[in-house]
């Protein structure tokens, strides 16, 4: 049995719209789209011109600065156009899919259990499956060449309205014990799973028969104990040079996939939710469909947010956007575009604060429906010990955010900026009263110490 | 609501860039802001924000006030009919406080924000609500016969000295309200210590009852500590005293106030009263046995209800920016105001409102215990495995 950490510090935000546990078939759009910026710092190099016929796995760009980051196609069918931005940087590479069955790429089948490593290194790369794999620190796609401390993979989500693990897993058990004996043996036997001991929503021991159970760990406690961050942190937190690399679990099943079937099918499961979707469930999807596709005619306001990802981390999108590499979750909230007399003298019981200013904190069982509306001004540090109450990591937040300010490497190394990631001080951020944009600073400072470290 | 927001609608393009009156933007914004909470959404990072910012923040301090400002008020009133032997309600207690007292608040507020609003709209920067609490906290401080033009002279020093010079609220190293009650404790002594804490504007037909004093406990201890009122007195607050400061009962119900609603650090508030209690007991051990009267003997819990300390601790060490900033750093800061209020009212007759300096001087000291606190924190974690 592996270590049985309790989270005290953290919060747990209660929102209305949670996903209904029933999935549906979304049949793929008539156009689908890759975006290269969802990969950060990497650098596109395409492969193929519009026009061009490309398979299900076959690769349409890589990366200039590692070439042996391929990127590979969802669907079979016709490279239809290649939207670009400011100084021709490509943002999007659409795919006209083929209306009749996928044609894929076939890769050798094979149990990961009995391949070696050097084998599982290569079917990955070959396939694009690879860039499922991200290393800390940095949040980046791996690098292969790299021998990783350990791989994690979190067996649970706990951020607001995350997608229920069980059940995403639930229909491909076999896909995803698969995807977890390759990493197995890709980080020597140091692969750390972590579930949760209370929550029925994350992934059990049951579900994990045949793995060696003494690196399952058994967490317990608030958000943000669901990422992978603070569960390193708690395993076996990062020193300076080391790498260790993650892996979320529906992405196991699609590396599993291309063991067990020989082919890159990137199908997933995504949970729409939100106070402004009308029945929040869960939707069987490709990566690269049209947003509209899934929010057309399920939300209830025009007048929303959409956000791919859980409303704490998650990028801002639109209905004309294309759903991204890996996301496994949208959110749709009000957009909070109104003023509001005098909100700040009001008793305020149906606003949701972590402090106890507001007459809401009467009520610990309310859900909320919470819209975007930043509820003041940006403001000097003035309130201490509001991070640490949310940060359940050995990490002065507050100090460390002002080393990054500061660009002073040598302290942010002291403080521990190599087992920080933006999405570990989201809650930071959001019970911040000065209002401060901590994971932009956070993102700065692990970009500067990449490059100038 | 609708026709106020449409008067703001229409007159704030004046206000903004290429407007009439561009440069008074930060003073626009100041009172459009504190109308309505702007329609303002989240741009990246993350999507809702917690329903608390600074404004509320300050209101949930100024809540705590009210129990410490209400009874001041009584008390003056009290103290002054006290002194003239009169008989009176309590309705007529605190309307004479009231009466003496809203000059005084109204004075603070208008100079302090006055000179807040100018100073933003020269450097173009937000007008920050730390005002909100300063303005309320200088005359809580002060007695009840200060004159006016002082308070003004006290707020101005503290908005500029105290706080603008470094960059506003969030910047100072030193509590402003506190700065403010130093500055004129050595700038008019005269004012600020001797007879003049009750207010003994002539009454019709009436005179100052014999044996009547003018001097604070804190004067009474220092000669000797068998003279001062009861305990019971002192903590209900019926004493002598600047404003706000004298009942130790109210600034209970206050911190109570801020440590619910999270605003005030219960840490500070803790250690403060630890730290003034460990060492009136050393003291009390210490205490010469062939001289009973030596402030040395003083009951330990007795500097928990004498003087301003309580209002100190609760109020004025808990000041977030000018406090230490790391959870260690708390205890360590609080202990150590509470031991040095001790230690000056004992052995420094000169100041007796010990806690006053004491929070000041450990304000100056927090950055110092902060930088311990985390090379402590760094050194941990070099050992980890």
């Amino acid at each position: 049995m592996g270590k049985s950490i309790s989270i005290r510090r953290g919060y747990n935000i209660k929102l209305e719209g949670a996903a209904e546990k029933t999935t549906s078939e979304i049949p793929v759009s008539d156009i689908i789209a890759i975006k290269p910026p969802d990969f950060p710092s990497v650098v596109p190099k395409l492969l193929v011109e519009p026009g061009a016929e490309v398979l299900a796995g076959q690769a349409i760009f890589f990366d200039k600065n590692r070439p042996n980051l391929r990127f590979t196609s969802p669907v079979s069918g016709e490279v239809a156009e290649i939207v670009r931005g400011e100084k021709r940087r490509i943002l999007e590479i659409r795919i006209l899919p083929d209306r009749g069955d996928t044609r894929y790429v076939e890769f050798p089948k094979g149990d990961p259990a009995k391949l070696g490593r050097g084998d599982i290194l290569q079917r990955l790369q070959d396939s694009g499956c690879w860039n499922y794999i991200r290393q800390r620190p940095y949040s980046l796609i791996a690098d292969p060449t790299d021998v990783p401390k350990a791989i994690f993979v979190s067996c649970f989500d706990s951020a607001p309205l995350a997608p229920d693990m069980r059940f995403v897993i639930g229909a491909e058990k076999e896909n995803f014990l698969a995807g977890l004996k390759a990493l197995q043996t890709l980080a020597h036997g140091h692969l750390h799973l972590s579930i949760h001991e209370q929550s029925k929503e994350s992934i059990s021991e049951s579900d994990l028969t045949g793995l060696p159970t003494e690196n399952t760990h058994r967490f317990s406690g608030p958000h943000p104990a669901g990422n992978v961050g603070i569960q390193i942190h708690h395993i076996s937190p990062i020193q300076k040079g080391e790498v260790v690399w993650y892996v979320h679990p529906q992405d196991v099943v699609i590396i599993g996939r291309l063991f067990l079937e020989g082919r890159y099918r990137a199908d997933r499961v995504v949970a729409l939710t939100g106070s402004s979707v009308a029945h929040p469930q869960y939707y069987h999807v490709l990566p690269g469909q049209r947003m509209s596709d899934i929010t057309g005619g399920r939300l209830t306001s025009t007048h929303s947010r959409i956000v791919q990802g859980n409303i704490l981390t998650g990028q801002k999108s639109s209905a004309d956007d294309f759903l991204s590499f890996n996301t496994n979750q949208i959110t749709v909230i009000p957009e909070g575009d109104q003023p509001e007399f005098l909100g700040w003298l009001l008793p305020g019981f149906k606003k949701l604060s972590l402090s106890r200013t507001f007459f809401s904190w009467l009520l610990p069982d309310r859900k909320y429906k919470v819209d975007t509306n930043t509820h003041g001004e940006e403001r000097a540090f003035v309130m201490t010990g509001q991070y640490d109450q949310v940060l359940p990591m050995n990490i002065l937040p507050v100090f460390l955010l002002k080393a990054i300010l500061a660009r002073d490497i040598e302290r942010m190394e002291q403080l521990g900026i190599y087992e920080v990631s933006e999405e570990d001080f989201a809650l930071c951020e959001f019970v911040c009263t000065s209002k401060i944009d901590v994971q932009k600073i956070v993102a700065e400072g692990l970009e500067y110490i990449r490059t100038e470290g | 609501m609708k026709f106020l927001q449409d008067i703001i609608h229409s007159v704030k393009p004046h206000f903004e860039k290429g407007g009439r009156f561009e440069k008074l933007y930060p003073g626009f914004e100041a009172l459009e802001t504190f109308l309505f909470v702007p329609g303002e959404t989240t741009k990246h990072g993350v999507h809702i924000r917690d329903a608390m910012d600074l404004k509320r923040t300050m209101m949930a301090v100024i809540f705590a006030l009210v129990p410490t400002l209400l009874f001041g008020m009584w008390n003056v009133g009290y103290q002054h009919h006290l002194a003239y032997g009169m008989e009176a309600t309590m309705m007529d207690n605190f309307w004479f406080g009231f009466i003496k007292t809203l000059p005084i608040i109204v004075v603070s507020y208008a100079v302090g924000l006055g000179v807040e609003f100018v100073f933003s709209i020269m450097r173009g920067h937000p007008v920050s609500e730390g005002y909100l609490v300063t303005g309320l906290l200088i005359p809580l401080t002060l007695p009840v016969t200060v004159p006016l033009w002082m308070v003004a002279l006290a707020a101005i020093f503290c908005t500029l000295l105290g706080k603008e010079i470094f960059g506003g609220t969030g910047m100072n190293f030193m509590n402003p309200a506190l700065l403010a009650r130093a500055f004129l404790f050595f700038a008019f002594p005269a004012y600020m210590s001797g007879d003049i804490w009750t207010d003994i504007s002539p009454e019709a037909g009436q005179a100052l009852i014999d044996g009547y004093s003018g001097a604070t406990n804190l004067v009474a201890f220092d000669t000797n500590f068998h003279n001062m009122a009861s305990a019971s007195d002192m903590f209900w607050g019926f004493e002598q005293g600047s404003i706000g400061e004298t009942s130790t009962a109210a600034c209970l119900i206050g911190a109570l106030i801020l440590i619910i609603t999270g605003v005030g650090s219960w840490q500070v508030i803790v250690s403060c009263f630890l730290g003034a209690l460990a060492m009136g007991l050393m003291l009390n051990g210490f205490a010469p046995a062939d001289l009973p009267n030596h402030a040395m003997h003083t009951p330990a819990y007795y500097h928990w209800l004498m003087g301003g300390f309580a209002f100190g601790a609760v109020y004025m060490a808990t000041d977030p920016v000018s406090a230490a900033q790391t959870e260690r750093g708390k205890w360590i800061y609080g202990l150590l105001i509470g031991a040095f209020t001790v230690i000056l009212r004992v052995f420094n007759p000169a100041y007796p409102e010990a806690v006053m300096l004491s929070i000041l001087l450990m304000n100056v000291f927090a950055p110092l215990i902060d930088h311990i606190v985390v090379e402590q924190h760094i050194k941990k974690r070099l050992k980890r495995v």
